[in-house]
């Protein structure tokens, strides 16, 4: 919320302190936005905030590591068309990401990364930039390194497809932010699953090197699908609870979408074992590949650098 | 300023103002003709509060509408205005008022048809996204989608097959 800074003249540390003087003169401000500002964030009387909030961030990982991930395709995309629509669902992940954090630092404040007292960074900010791999809660498809371009395509279809699903499941959330985020969520990840659904047809059917990349891409991929569908304690406690889905119950559905696409491009579905975790732990136990602490070093540097930054 | 005007002059010039300001990527447009406007109030202590609902969850454009919002009531005489976010019901383009369908056309932006409402689970779609669009310059139909995202998140790229002018649609959600 844009508030006005009343500087004293002679308090200036700093030659840019007069530019700070009204945040409205700036198209963005120099406050960070609450994007629950005036959102009604009461956790349900019988839900255990904690578990909310543990639910929250697995959600908000999910999204914040593909949609970085993604944005790394920036300028890198096959065409321009591609490549603006590959940055536009990193943005819609982004954006859910944001929201999603958002409603966890405010069911539970004991999840937030403690900063300098004066630090401006706000709670979402803070579970971005300065939590570590071991506190990330994604599932491990949404880490794992960038491909080529069948690579993404097959990666955004299995996990659109998979979390539309769980998305459609939330928006009957009893908790009323979350039900708002997954209703929103459904039209973006619709979008998701159509762009990359296509593709996956065009690729399978199209020249005999798009057809085989495609298939090393969705082999490559395939021993990190089956831990989408295993559900974690906090996810179990949480659907008990009526504000979450158990990705158990919906793995039906999503099979059946699949089934549609593999159809579609006379492709069959593979017969891979899944990738085993580190001494069992998974995404949602903190459990990452190597991967995921090179990706967070560079999203996270600038920000760690300057925990009291004001952009 | 609040002090010697009655509550519903406050609200009535607050509502006057806040309905100038418009999105700041499609410029033809009032934020309440987008239908991301949804609500100007007054609180017990006689601040303006006005309400806002993101039309994208990821829209980068939503600081700007804030930011634009407060400025706009500040300088109309309302010093402590806020923003607050609405998040339910969730936009769509059907809050699009006829006015605003009117001036995106005018600019040679597509409008939204109906956003399609299903109550199950959303259906698969490997085909191409049949809408009814026309060509915002010469109106015809005869047009051929070419991205299903363009200049921003919320539009997709077409081009008319007649006049061969590509132009944006403003997608149904």
């Amino acid at each position: 919320m844009p508030d006005i800074h009343t500087h004293e003249p002679d308090d200036h540390e700093s030659v840019y302190d007069g530019l700070l003087v009204n945040d409205a003169h700036w198209a963005f401000g120099t406050d960070f936005e609450d994007p629950l500002a005036g959102v009604d964030t009461t956790v349900p009387d019988d839900v255990d905030p904690a578990a909310l909030a543990a639910y929250c961030l697995m959600l908000g990982d999910d999204a914040l590591v593909l949609s970085q991930r993604l944005a790394e395709w920036a300028s890198r995309a096959p065409d321009l068309e591609e490549d603006i629509a590959l940055s536009n669902i990193a943005l819609d992940l982004l954006g859910q990401a944001r929201l999603l954090l958002a409603r966890a630092a405010a069911a539970d404040p004991d999840v937030v990364p403690v900063l300098p007292e004066d630090s401006p960074v706000p709670d979402e900010d803070r579970l971005a930039f300065f939590r570590d791999d071991l506190q990330f809660r994604n599932v491990r498809i949404a880490e794992v390194p960038n491909g080529d371009f069948a690579e993404a395509v097959v990666r955004i279809l299995l996990f659109s497809s998979w979390r539309l699903a769980l998305f459609e499941g939330l928006s009957r959330s009893r908790d009323a932010v979350l039900a708002a985020v997954a209703a929103k969520g459904v039209k973006e990840l619709a979008y998701h699953r159509d762009f990359s659904g296509r593709w996956f047809v065009t690729l399978a059917r199209g020249t005999e090197e798009s057809r085989r990349r495609l298939v090393a891409a969705l082999d490559g991929l395939w021993p990190l699908w089956a831990e989408l569908f295993e559900t974690h304690d906090v996810e179990q406690a949480v659907a008990d609870a009526g504000v979450g889905v158990a990705p158990a119950e919906i793995a039906a559905q999503v099979d059946v979408v699949l089934e549609q696409v593999f159809a579609a491009s006379g492709i069959d579905r593979p017969e891979r074992g899944q990738l085993a975790g580190v001494q069992g732990r998974k995404g949602r136990d903190g459990g990452h590949t190597e991967a995921l602490s090179r990706m967070l070093a560079e999203m996270q540097v600038v920000a760690r650098a300057h925990p009291r930054g004001q952009w | 300023m609040t002090a010697v005007l009655a509550q519903s002059d406050v609200l009535e010039q607050a509502w006057a103002a806040a309905a100038t300001v418009v999105d700041p990527e499609l410029p033809m447009l009032t934020l309440l003709d987008l239908g991301v406007l949804r609500d100007v109030a007054v609180d017990e202590d006689g601040t303006v509060v006005a309400a806002i609902t993101p039309t994208y969850s990821g829209c980068p454009a939503m600081a700007t509408m804030r930011d634009d919002l407060v400025r706009t009531l500040q300088e109309a005489g309302f010093p402590g205005a806020r923003v607050r976010v609405v998040l339910e019901p969730a936009w769509t383009t059907d809050w699009i008022t006829p006015a605003g369908r009117a001036a995106l056309a005018e600019a040679g932006i597509s409008p939204p048809g109906p956003a399609s409402r299903s109550d199950g689970p959303v259906a698969l779609q490997l085909l191409p996204t049949r809408r009814a669009v026309t060509c915002p310059r010469c109106g015809s139909a005869d047009v051929d989608l070419t991205s299903e995202f363009g200049s921003t998140a919320c539009k997709a790229m077409y081009r008319c097959l007649a006049c061969l002018e590509p132009f944006d649609h403003v997608k149904e959600i």
